[in-house]
């Protein structure tokens, strides 16, 4: 049994080990917000945050995160990410949609630790998430317009 | 350039498939029973297919196209709140069932399906006039509430006025009785200058879904018992089975069965990571087929060969080998393109439950009257009996638009020979090595100038293999040898060249191919784009004056080019080491012109910088989506112009993941404007045609700042 807390609450799984936290979190938790893309960290379509830190968890054992907190899509909460998913509706940035989990958990990491990023350094940190409807630069314009909104 | 050949042989397909032609809709009490509407304690009112009105006001559109990314969610129901007169925000979305007979694509005759950039062109009357029906059926169901002359009646958001007297009636109080409305065969559209959403700023309907988690894509349903299977393949293409050991597979926790099906050996598990780990613990071994030896390299070895004997004839206009003869300047120039693989963000997968009465599959489902086929047939049951839900797909650029079915029918054997819900999930390693690629292409122009630099002649041969060949669109799609979706956008050429040979070869290959997002004019509009350039070079012309001098005849590519490179500065110095590149180029009915502004270091790396894009798509219903569509057509396009490949060695992908199968990422997204012209054409799709312009824009502006010219995709991030 392997033990840790998603979105603020306890789970105990029984899986071995090496088993990637991702398809824990989709199969056995049914979080299924975190996507699967590469399994192999190359597209961010799986990032989590584990004690806060952005994780890609496809490649993240689950054995590792024993005893640690991790936060997914579901459970993100508070004024950072209210503000990105503000900024992405009044953006529209989703077409498929189906990397913006990645995106968001990403750029909230980013935002929580620069709160006025430039184009560059966006860039930097949303590099390791894939977008292949290259939905990038409303994920850019999302970012400025989020941080606008948390430093109005 | 109208597409007519695409869509006869579409009709020509579905009527293959035996659907009978109805447009579906009006709603029969057998239909309506079928799909479950009206049910007086829900809906209470669904006057065609299209539309549900619930008491409490809510409306709810069935939208028969996939939502891959491309808005279909968004742009279909705005056509319906337009004409019923609904609030934006009070809309609700569902995906449509399967039914040919009642949610067919009007442009493909019997058959649903998503493609060609048709969801907007085919809907565009359609739902316009369920939104009408609809809102005249309210306004008889007021007139008779209140006893006066329906005429006399308007409706407005979401309720059915009476001017005279002030009186107002929700939908929703009226959705009972306008059931009972007789169903008006004639109704009037609004007109343009009345829209109140077509045309105008408003959001999609799945943002918030696709921001928190909660949108449901394929990969994501779940049901009670459901197993998880993945599929051990062939990694050479048209090997087969030879035998396979299923001990060591079968001793993996969690693995349930391991079976052989027609498309490998399938490994079922109680969970995804469980079916992969049975699956590498397998032991199967594979006899060689027809692939086995067969390289890139070799193949267009044997394409340029090809390339010396005439093909097919496409287009020939004049005499192109005598004008040569006789021009005063000769160009050639060979061109080449790779094997593409779609590599839709969401890997492929599909939930499939067989049971007594019929079966039933969940997945991003891009046509599913042939999908419906196609499993009927591995189950022996009537196709209606196969019913699809389309959920979400995270992308698919004409990946799930398969002839073959081929992930639904593996996924459908599974189910069958489990007897519980199944989904297969395919691993980013089986999507890049599965095939079903953008085939790559040769092509070899030679045109010649007269003495005044004027182009005389233009002959252009393309070598590929044909996307169609083998399925039920080639009856109807390959004419005398051609294969339109080879040649689209090379014999449609706009240019004014009175001698003009457009032939075609199409080899045959053990290499599975299908259309990519933007199909003939992936590679045509590179082929071609860079070769005016060439010319207008040759001639000592600047490349957009020399473009306009030859687009006399055509105003609309005249206009998205004038917009695009006057939005863009063009002729205005830039810093230097930067250039700028321009093509221009139709596609499923609509025009696009680019300018790509690139930066390049004195060590030959370069970044694309900017892109500047002007789209006709007539009317655009919802300039937003338009906006997105060219932005993120250009980006992917820009995936293959760069980095994108599947090359073969011995007959197998040499890429398996994104760190060889490259795709743009965030720092190479250029900053992109789009300019949209305004029409009131009927509109034309807009998730294909900004893909094509973009490789050769940025390839002549490569060219403007170096000087070298670029004939092979990918250009990679650096000229050499
Ligand atoms: S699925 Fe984890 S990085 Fe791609
Ligand atoms: S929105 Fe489709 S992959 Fe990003």
């Amino acid at each position: 049994m392997i033990s840790f807390t998603v979105n603020g609450k306890p789970h105990s799984v029984d899986v071995p080990g090496d088993t990637p936290l991702l398809w824990v979190l989709r199969d056995h938790l049914r979080l299924t917000g975190t996507k699967f893309g590469c399994g192999e960290s190359f597209c961010g379509a799986c990032t989590v945050h584990i004690d806060g830190k952005p994780a890609k968890s496809c490649s993240v054992e689950v054995g590792k995160v024993a005893g640690k907190s991790v936060t997914t899509i579901e459970g993100i909460a508070g004024p950072v990410i209210e503000a990105l998913r503000a900024a992405w509706s009044e953006l529209d940035v989703p077409q498929c949609g189906y990397c913006h989990s990645g995106q968001l958990m990403r750029a909230a990491d980013l935002l929580a630790h620069n709160p006025r990023p430039d184009d560059e350094q966006i860039d930097a940190a949303m590099n390791g998430n894939l977008c292949r409807c290259a939905t990038y630069q409303r994920i850019r314009d999302g970012i400025h317009a989020a941080a606008r909104r948390l430093g109005a | 350039m109208n597409h007519d050949p695409s869509r006869r042989a579409f009709i020509k397909a579905g009527a293959a498939l035996g659907a009978g032609l109805t447009l579906g809709f009006h709603l029969t009490a057998a239909r309506a029973a079928k799909l479950a509407i009206p049910t007086p304690a829900g809906e209470a009112f669904a006057p065609n297919a299209f539309i549900r009105i619930a008491p409490d006001g809510t409306v709810t559109v069935l939208v028969k196209h996939l939502e891959m990314g491309q808005g279909v969610q968004t742009g279909l129901p705005a056509l319906v709140a337009e004409e019923l007169e609904v609030p934006w925000q009070d809309i609700r979305v569902e995906a449509a069932p399967a039914d040919a007979s009642l949610y067919n694509n009007l442009l493909w005759g019997p058959m649903q399906g998503t493609g060609g950039s048709t969801a907007m062109a085919n809907s565009y009357e359609q739902l316009r006039r369920a939104g009408a029906t609809a809102r005249e059926m309210l306004k008889a169901a007021a007139a008779q509430a209140w006893q006066v002359d329906q005429a006399g009646l308007k409706a407005d958001a979401g309720a059915i006025l009476n001017p005279a007297t002030g009186q107002r009636l929700s939908y929703g109080q009226l959705a009972d009785a306008a059931a009972l409305m007789a169903v008006p065969k004639q109704v009037e559209l609004k007109s343009a200058k009345d829209f109140k959403v077509i045309g105008k700023g408003f959001k999609r309907t799945d943002t918030r879904a696709k921001s928190d988690g909660s949108a449901q894509f394929g990969l994501d349903l779940h049901l009670d018992g459901m197993l998880t299977a993945v599929v051990a393949r062939p990694q050479r293409f048209g090997d087969t089975l030879d035998k396979f050991d299923a001990g060591k597979a079968l001793a993996m926790p969690g693995v349930k069965a391991v079976f052989a099906i027609p498309a490998g050996v399938a490994v079922v598990a109680a969970d995804t990571w469980s079916a992969i780990k049975g699956r590498e613990a397998l032991k199967a071994d594979w006899a060689a087929g027809p692939a086995a030896g067969l390289s890139s390299a070799a193949i267009f070895a044997s394409y340029r060969d090809l390339a010396k004997q005439p093909g097919a004839v496409a287009r020939n206009d004049g005499d192109a080998a005598k004008a040569l003869a006789g021009s005063a300047q000769r160009i050639a120039a060979e061109f080449e393109v790779p094997y593409l693989a779609h590599a839709p963000m969401e890997p492929l997968n599909c939930v499939v439950q067989v049971q007594a009465d019929g079966c039933d599959i969940w997945t991003g489902d891009q046509f599913q009257t042939m999908d419906q086929n196609n499993a009927a047939k591995v189950l022996g049951i009537a196709p209606d009996k196969v019913r699809i839900h389309t959920l979400f797909a995270g992308g698919s650029f004409g990946r799930r638009a398969n002839a073959q079915s081929d992930y639904i029918v593996e996924a459908v054997a599974i189910a069958k020979h489990m007897g519980v819900p199944v989904k297969t999930v395919w691993t980013r390693e089986d999507d890049i090595h599965g095939g079903y690629y953008r085939p790559c292409y040769l092509h070899a122009l030679e045109a010649g100038l007269d003495a005044d630099g004027r182009p005389m002649a233009w002959q252009h041969r393309i070598v590929g293999q044909s996307i169609t060949a083998g399925t039920p669109f080639e009856a109807g799609m390959v004419k005398n040898g051609v294969d339109n979706t080879s040649v689209e956008g090379a014999a449609n050429l706009p240019y004014a060249i009175p001698n003009l040979r457009v032939d075609l070869q199409s080899p045959k290959l053990p290499v599975p191919v299908l259309w990519w997002r933007s199909v003939g004019s992936t590679h045509t509009a590179f082929a071609t784009e860079v070769f005016i350039d060439e010319l207008a070079h040759a001639a000592g012309a600047d490349p957009v004056a020399f473009r306009r001098g030859l687009l006399k005849d055509h105003p609309r590519h005249l206009a998205v080019l004038d917009l695009a490179v006057d939005k863009a500065n063009w002729g205005k110095p830039l810093p230097p080491g930067w250039g700028r590149g321009v093509a221009v180029h139709e596609s499923f009915n609509s025009y696009v012109a680019e300018v790509a502004e690139v930066s390049v270091q004195p060590n030959g790396e370069f970044k694309v910088e900017r892109v500047v894009c002007a789209v006709d798509c007539g009317l655009a219903v919802t300039p937003d989506v338009v906006k997105a569509q060219m932005e993120g057509g250009i980006g992917f396009g820009l995936s293959a112009a760069l980095h994108s490949a599947v090359t073969l060695e011995d007959g197998r992908a040499e890429q398996s993941n994104f760190d060889d199968y490259r795709i743009l990422r965030m720092k190479e997204m250029p900053r992109i404007e789009v300019h949209i012209v305004a029409s009131d054409a009927p509109p034309t799709g807009v998730g294909e045609p900004g893909v094509p312009p973009i490789a050769p824009a940025v390839a002549n502006a490569l060219f403007a700042v170096t000087g070298k010219r670029l004939r092979k995709l990918p250009l990679g991030s650096r000229v050499s």
